[in-house]
């Protein structure tokens, strides 16, 4: 898909985006804008308490709107909806809080109350129908979302053992997946007949798993493999079955497939699986790293898989990079977000 | 509130004589591991950290030393392992955050400072991963990267 990934690559900076007075955690691109002549629009969130969201205008950004005077600590992250009209915001101040793309506007129209301690992170179902936060509480939550922008708590998950980094649903399966500092990736799906939810599969040491605080995971296209980044300095890719999973098929367990290491002498942050199959990768150095799964002599085949550093930018921040994201609209476009309090915008191309 | 010291009966070593540096080897103000140190132990700021549970400097009970500071100013990494007394010393993560704050405010944001205890130093290395915890530090000494003045919620969000 797209151009061969050969000859010699750059990352091109695009964009810096300044305007957070702390440092930037993380950022989300809105799934809708950015194609079809809707500028590209991109939200940001900061220890600074507030949300901003950018837009496209030419060959500029400019920051539409501040979402502030609501969170009153760090927003840790955000993820805006499958339809694109409804931003959630994950905070320190032990709320969620949902806002309405009404107009140039955005009004917030809900907050999700009940975790005991700072939310880290919040995560959106395919079909926009459920939202997930997880906190430092050790608990993952689910709620369902109903008409008039209510949102209404249906589980309460415990099994974590420390603080849960990140949730983040299944691309097109209705199962959760979150990853802790108790160094494990949990799997949550919901029961046929008590409606309640419960965890499936736990992937820690003993299945090959991380050996210390898992910060991130993302899916890849087609939902049939997973990356999982960490504390201990690797990159772990994870199988399943999911492709061939129907409704009432049972689960499909995950599996270890291999690890990255290597590549990364501190905390790697934040991984992104993009459309076109290039891992990017945020880490503790500064740098943006993008992966790329290895094709030449292949001898095995597909069931023993090897990745290669496509590049490496180093210094591409001037502090620790907290997050990296993919455009979903336009190929090759990377957001990165870091201590430094600015997003950069990139493009991965030939070097011309 | 204490029932009793963790360790009553510490080892003291002599401190060591510290030479006044008069003479700037680094003529381009390079830092090197004994600055840092020297910045650790400076009388004036932290008064030679002590160790929480009694009255000799972390110097005097061999939890640190010249040998436990290594920096790389052109990457600006700092990397500090320290000794706790005991192997089951849960005063190790206070001391490592203590070392990370005095040295928080004596470099500049971009400098990444790694705190670890010396291998197998310490029985439980799960609770020195606390150490690295980036927001533990700036929870417990009450100081954010940035400032922002916080201002009244409005109260107009449904429930």
């Amino acid at each position: 898909m797209g151009e061969a990934l050969e000859g010699n690559l750059e990352l091109k900076e695009i964009q810096r985006l300044e305007g957070h007075s702390d440092r930037v955690w993380s950022i989300a691109w809105n799934p809708v804008a950015g194609a079809s002549g809707v500028p590209a629009m991109l939200a940001s969130c900061s220890g600074d308490k507030t949300v901003r969201v950018w837009r496209e205008s030419g060959r500029d950004w400019d920051c539409v709107a501040v979402l502030d005077e609501q969170h009153t600590r760090t927003v840790r992250s955000c993820a805006w909806s499958p339809c694109g009209k409804l931003l959630a915001t994950a905070s320190f101040d032990a709320t969620a809080a949902i806002w309405e793309h009404a107009g140039g506007d955005f009004d917030c129209v809900s907050t999700l109350e009940g975790h005991e301690n700072e939310v880290k992170s919040i995560s959106w179902n395919a079909s926009g129908s459920l939202l997930a936060t997880c906190s430092r509480d050790k608990s993952v939550w689910i709620w369902e979302v109903l008409p008039g922008n209510e949102f209404e708590c249906v589980s309460v998950l415990q099994g974590h053992t420390q603080d849960v980094k990140m949730v983040q649903w299944h691309p097109y399966l209705d199962i959760l997946f979150s990853c802790s500092y108790d160094n494990t990736v949990k799997v949550w799906v919901e029961d046929i007949d008590s409606d309640d939810w419960h965890c499936v599969q736990t992937l820690g040491e003993s299945n090959n798993g991380h050996s210390s605080t898992v910060w991130a995971l993302s899916f890849n296209s087609a939902g049939d493999e997973m990356v999982t980044c960490s504390d201990d300095l690797t990159s772990k890719i994870w199988r399943s079955e999911s492709q061939k999973q129907q409704v009432g098929d049972g689960y499909a367990p995950w599996k270890h497939l291999c690890t990255l290491t290597g590549y990364h002498d501190r905390t790697i942050f934040s991984v992104h699986w993009s459309r076109d199959g290039i891992i990017a990768s945020g880490a503790a150095d500064d740098a943006i790293r993008l992966f790329v799964e290895n094709k030449d002599g292949q001898v095995d085949g597909p069931s023993s898989p090897s990745y290669k550093l496509l590049l490496k930018k180093e210094k591409a921040h001037d502090m620790d990079v907290n997050s990296v994201q993919w455009s979903s609209k336009e190929t090759r476009l990377l957001a990165s977000a870091s201590d430094d309090g600015a997003i950069k915008i990139w493009k991965l191309e030939s070097i011309s | 509130m204490t029932l009793g010291l963790i360790n009553a009966n510490p080892i003291v070593h002599a401190k060591k004589e510290r030479i006044a540096r008069t003479e700037d080897l680094h003529c381009d103000d390079a830092v090197d591991a004994l600055d840092i140190y020297d910045i650790l132990f400076e009388s004036h700021s932290v008064r030679d950290i002590r160790d929480p549970e009694h009255p000799y400097s972390l110097e005097q009970l061999s939890v640190l030393s010249e040998e436990s500071v290594t920096v790389d100013e052109k990457r600006g990494r700092i990397l500090i392992t320290f000794t706790p007394t005991i192997q089951h010393c849960s005063m190790a993560t206070v001391i490592g955050l203590c070392l990370r704050v005095k040295l928080m405010n004596s470099f500049p944001p971009h400098f990444k400072v790694d705190i670890k205890v010396s291998p197998g130093s310490h029985a439980n290395e799960e609770s020195v991963k606390y150490l690295q915890k980036r927001q533990s530090c700036q929870r417990s000494v009450g100081r954010p990267l940035g400032f922002h003045k916080p201002r009244p919620n409005k109260p107009n969000y449904s429930r």
